[in-house]
C-alpha cells in the first residue's frame, strides 16, 4: 500500500483574462488593434483585467477519500475542478494524478437528441472514456440501472427529463476509473435518483477504493458523502478538514463578514435560466427567530422576460445540511417583463428547535407532485438563528441534538 | 479508518502506486498526447458513427443526399465547361472529365469544411471533457469518407457504362486519397484552430471554396492547357484532381508528376504546420471557445 497521495495539488493558479470591450473576438478587432498597438508602442493599460480564478491551491488527497468542494458560486471550484479533469491548463503551480481521471462536469455530456437510448449509452460512454468491449459489457448493468429498457430504441429527445438524466447518470456511475471528479449532478432529477446516485457513489467510493472529488451546494449530501471537504473563497483555500467543521465554517462566513446582506448570485445553483432570478434574500429582523415565532424570509425576484404562474419553494437545513422541512406556497405571483418584486414568505409555524438553520429556496411553475420547474434555486440562503427564548420571554429546555430538529405541536394525552 | 482499511484491503490491485502520476502543469507538452490519441481511436469512430447517424436519420430523404448534390453540381460544371466554354475533351465525354473531377472536389470540401468547423460544433465536448481535441477534426475525415465511398460506388459503374473500364492506375486511387485528406487535415486544422479563437474564419472558408471550385480544375483538363499548367499547379488540389481522374480514367488523362509532386509537398507543409499551430492552441481551447 502506498501512502503517496493520488492528487497532490501544489501552489496551484489559473489566471483568466477578461478583455473590456476590446474582446478580440472577431478578427476585425485584431487588425484594428494590431495596428493601433504599432503605433502605440504597447498595449494601453485597463484594456485587459486579469482574474484570478485560483490563487495558490494546495492539498493533497488520499486513495479511497471522498471529498467534497464547497465555496461560493465564483470561488473557484469550477475552474479547479476543470484543471483537475484535463480541460484547462494552469496558469502555474503543480497537479499530479495516479490513477485514470473520470470527470461528470455534466449529465450526460455528448448526448444527442436524435438517437436512440441504446446509441446514447455506447456515445456517451466513449465520450467519458470507455472502450467499446467496456461499454458491451456493462450495457446490460447500465440499461437495468436506469430502467430505461423499454425505450432503448427511442430518441432521447423524447425522454422525459427523468428519464433522460437516469440513463446519463447510469452511464457515468459504470465507469471504472481511480479518480472520479463529479460537479453538481446531483442537483437535478428527482430525490429518488438522486438517492440511488449517491448509493452509486458511496459504493464507487467506499467499495472499492476509489477517489472521488465532489462539488455540491447540497450541504447534506456533503454531510453524507464525504469525510473531509475543501473550503474555496475568492480562489483560495480557506480550510481543509472534517465536512462537518468545514460546513460549519462555510455556513459562519457571510453571516460574520457581510451582515446578512448577501448576493443570492453566489449561492445560485447552476444551470437554470435567467428568466426569474432571486435579486435579494434576507432574513427578516437580523434572522433571530424566537421558538415558536414564525419564520419571516423576504425575498426580491426578478424576471428578465414576462412569468406568470409563479410560486415559490423552500426548505429548511440544519447547520450539518440535513434537510428539516420543506414547503411550497400555495399563492402565486406573476411578473412582467423587467419587474422586480418584493416577496415575503411566513411560516407560520415552523417548530423548529433552537439552532442555527440556513435556507433553499426556488421560484418556480407547476405542482410538486407532477413535475415542477425550477426557474432560479438558490441553497445556503438566508441564514437564521432560532433563538433558545419563547415569545413569553422565559428560557427554553436545553434541547439534545438527538432529538431532531423539530418540536411537535398539539400533542395530547389521553387516558383510554 | 477502518473503513477505508478495508476498502485498500479489497483492492490491493487497484493500489495506485502502480500508475505513473500523471503531471499537469503550465506550457508543459504533454509526453503523453500521442499515446492518448491513439488511446481515444475508437471516440473518432464513434463521433464519426453520430454525425453520420444523425444526418440520415434527420434527412427523409437519407442517403440521397450524399448524391443528389454533388450529381447536380456535376451536372452544372459540364454545362459551363463543356457547353458554354468549349473546353476540349479529347475525346472522352465531358460529363466523366468533371464527374471524376468533383469526386476528388468534394471529397476535399466536405473533409475541410467537416474539419474546419468541428471544433465549435463539438463546443459543449470541449468544454465539459478531457480528449485529445484532435480526434475531433480527424472523426471530420472520416465522415468525408463515407460520402466518398458512396460517390465512388456510383462513379465506377457510370465510367463503366461509357465504356472505360478500370485499369491498373485505379490502384493508386488510395494514395490520392491520401494525399487529398491530407491536404483537408492540414488547411482544416489551421481553420478549427483560428474559428476558435476567431469566429469570422467561419464566413471565409464558404467563400473560399466557392473560388476554389474554379481554379482547381474540377470541371476541365489541364492537360489541354500547357501555358497554365504549372500556374494550376501551385494549387496542391491540382495534382489531387488531377491524379484521381487519372486513375478513374484509366489512364485516358495525363498525369502530370510535378504537379503531383508538389501537391504532396504543400499538402505535407500544410499538415505539420497545421498539426503544430492546433497543438501550440489546443491547451486554450476550452478557455476560448
Amino acid at each position: 500500500m502506498s501512502d503517496l497521495p493520488v492528487i497532490s495539488v501544489e501552489n496551484l493558479s489559473k489566471r483568466y483574462v477578461i478583455g473590456h470591450e476590446t474582446r478580440h473576438d472577431t478578427l476585425r478587432d485584431r487588425l484594428s488593434h494590431g495596428v493601433g498597438r504599432l503605433f502605440r508602442g504597447r498595449k494601453s493599460p485597463g484594456e485587459e483585467e486579469e482574474f484570478w480564478a485560483l490563487r495558490d491551491v494546495s492539498f493533497d488527497i488520499r486513495q479511497g477519500e471522498v471529498v467534497g468542494v464547497i465555496g461560493r458560486n465564483g470561488a473557484g471550484k469550477s475552474t479547479l475542478l476543470k484543471i483537475l479533469s484535463r480541460i484547462t491548463e494552469p496558469t502555474s503551480g503543480r497537479v499530479s494524478l495516479r490513477g485514470r481521471v473520470a470527470s461528470l462536469l455534466e449529465v450526460g455530456t455528448g448526448f444527442h437528441p436524435e438517437l436512440t437510448g441504446r446509441e446514447n449509452i455506447f456515445l456517451n460512454g466513449a465520450i467519458l472514456g470507455m472502450s467499446r468491449v467496456e461499454i458491451r459489457k456493462k450495457f446490460d448493468e447500465i440499461v437495468a440501472f436506469a430502467e430505461v429498457e423499454r425505450f432503448l430504441d427511442t430518441p432521447v429527445k423524447r425522454y422525459s427529463s427523468g428519464m433522460y438524466v437516469r440513463l446519463a447518470f447510469a452511464v457515468a456511475a459504470h465507469l471504472e476509473p481511480e479518480i472520479l471528479i463529479v460537479d453538481e449532478v446531483l442537483a437535478v432529477g428527482d430525490a429518488e435518483k438522486q438517492k440511488k446516485c449517491m448509493g452509486k457513489m458511496q459504493d464507487v467510493a467506499r467499495g472499492e477504493g476509489r477517489t472521488v472529488l465532489f462539488v455540491s451546494h447540497q450541504l447534506g449530501a456533503i454531510a453524507k458523502l464525504c469525510d473531509r471537504s475543501l473550503l474555496l473563497d475568492k480562489g483560495r483555500v480557506v480550510m481543509f478538514a472534517d465536512s462537518a467543521a468545514v460546513i460549519a465554517n462555510y455556513l459562519d462566513r457571510d453571516r460574520t463578514v457581510a451582515g446578512g446582506a448577501v448576493d443570492p448570485a453566489a449561492y445560485r445553483v447552476p444551470g437554470f435560466g435567467t428568466i426569474a432570478r432571486f435579486t435579494a434574500a434576507a432574513a427578516a429582523g437580523e434572522g433571530d427567530f424566537r421558538v415558536g415565532d414564525p419564520v419571516v424570509f423576504d425575498f426580491e425576484v426578478n424576471a428578465t422576460e414576462a412569468a406568470g404562474d409563479l410560486g415559490i419553494g423552500g426548505s429548511i437545513f440544519q447547520a450539518s445540511g440535513e434537510c428539516v422541512g420543506t414547503f411550497f406556497s400555495r399563492e402565486t405571483f406573476s411578473l412582467a417583463a423587467g419587474e422586480t418584486r418584493r416577496i415575503r414568505v411566513r411560516i407560520a409555524t415552523p417548530r423548529l428547535v433552537p439552532g442555527p438553520y440556513h435556507g433553499g429556496f426556488s421560484v418556480g411553475r407547476g405542482d410538486p407532485r407532477e413535475g415542477r420547474r425550477d426557474l432560479d434555486v438558490i441553497i445556503g440562503l438566508p441564514r437564521f438563528t432560532i433563538a433558545p427564548v419563547s415569545a413569553s420571554g422565559e428560557a427554553v429546555t436545553h434541547w439534545l441534538p438527538s432529538w431532531g430538529a423539530i418540536n411537535f405541536d398539539g400533542v395530547t394525552l389521553e387516558s383510554v | 479508518m477502518e473503513r477505508a482499511a478495508t476498502a485498500h484491503a479489497k483492492n490491493a490491485d487497484a493500489d495506485t502506486s502502480v500508475f505513473p502520476a500523471l503531471v499537469l502543469e503550465p506550457g508543459r507538452s504533454d509526453a503523453h498526447y500521442w499515446r492518448d490519441l491513439w488511446r481515444f481511436r475508437e471516440l473518432a469512430g464513434f463521433l464519426a458513427w453520430r454525425d453520420i447517424k444523425v444526418r440520415y436519420k434527420q434527412a427523409s430523404l437519407g442517403i440521397a443526399w450524399a448524391v443528389i448534390q454533388p450529381v447536380i453540381q456535376t451536372i452544372l460544371l459540364t454545362f459551363v465547361f463543356g457547353k458554354l466554354a468549349k473546353m476540349p475533351d479529347g475525346g472522352l465525354p465531358y460529363f466523366l472529365i468533371v464527374l471524376c473531377g468533383n469526386l476528388a472536389w468534394q471529397l476535399f470540401t466536405s473533409a475541410f469544411n467537416g474539419a474546419g468547423n468541428s471544433l465549435v460544433g463539438n463546443s459543449h465536448l470541449i468544454s465539459k471533457v478531457y480528449f485529445p481535441r484532435l480526434v475531433v477534426p480527424i472523426s471530420a475525415l472520416a465522415v468525408a469518407l463515407v460520402d466518398f465511398g458512396i460517390m465512388l460506388s456510383l462513379t465506377v459503374p457510370a465510367i463503366a457504362f461509357h465504356g472505360i473500364l478500370p485499369g491498373w492506375q485505379i490502384l493508386l486511387l488510395p494514395l490520392f486519397v491520401l494525399l487529398a485528406l491530407v491536404i483537408a487535415l492540414g488547411s482544416g486544422l489551421w481553420i478549427a484552430a483560428l474559428t476558435v479563437k476567431y469566429r469570422d474564419f467561419r464566413f471565409i472558408t464558404p467563400f473560399v471554396l466557392q473560388i476554389g471550385v474554379f481554379v482547381t480544375p474540377v470541371g476541365y483538363r489541364t492537360d489541354f492547357l500547357p501555358n497554365w499548367r504549372d500556374l494550376l499547379a501551385l494549387n496542391p488540389l491540382s495534382g489531387v484532381v488531377d491524379g484521381m481522374r487519372w486513375c478513374l480514367l484509366a489512364g485516358r488523362t495525363e498525369l502530370y508528376l510535378p504537379g503531383v509532386a508538389v501537391s504532396a509537398l504543400i499538402g505535407g507543409i500544410l499538415l505539420g504546420t497545421g498539426l503544430w499551430y492546433f497543438r501550440q492552441t489546443e491547451r486554450r481551447f476550452a478557455d476560448e471557445i
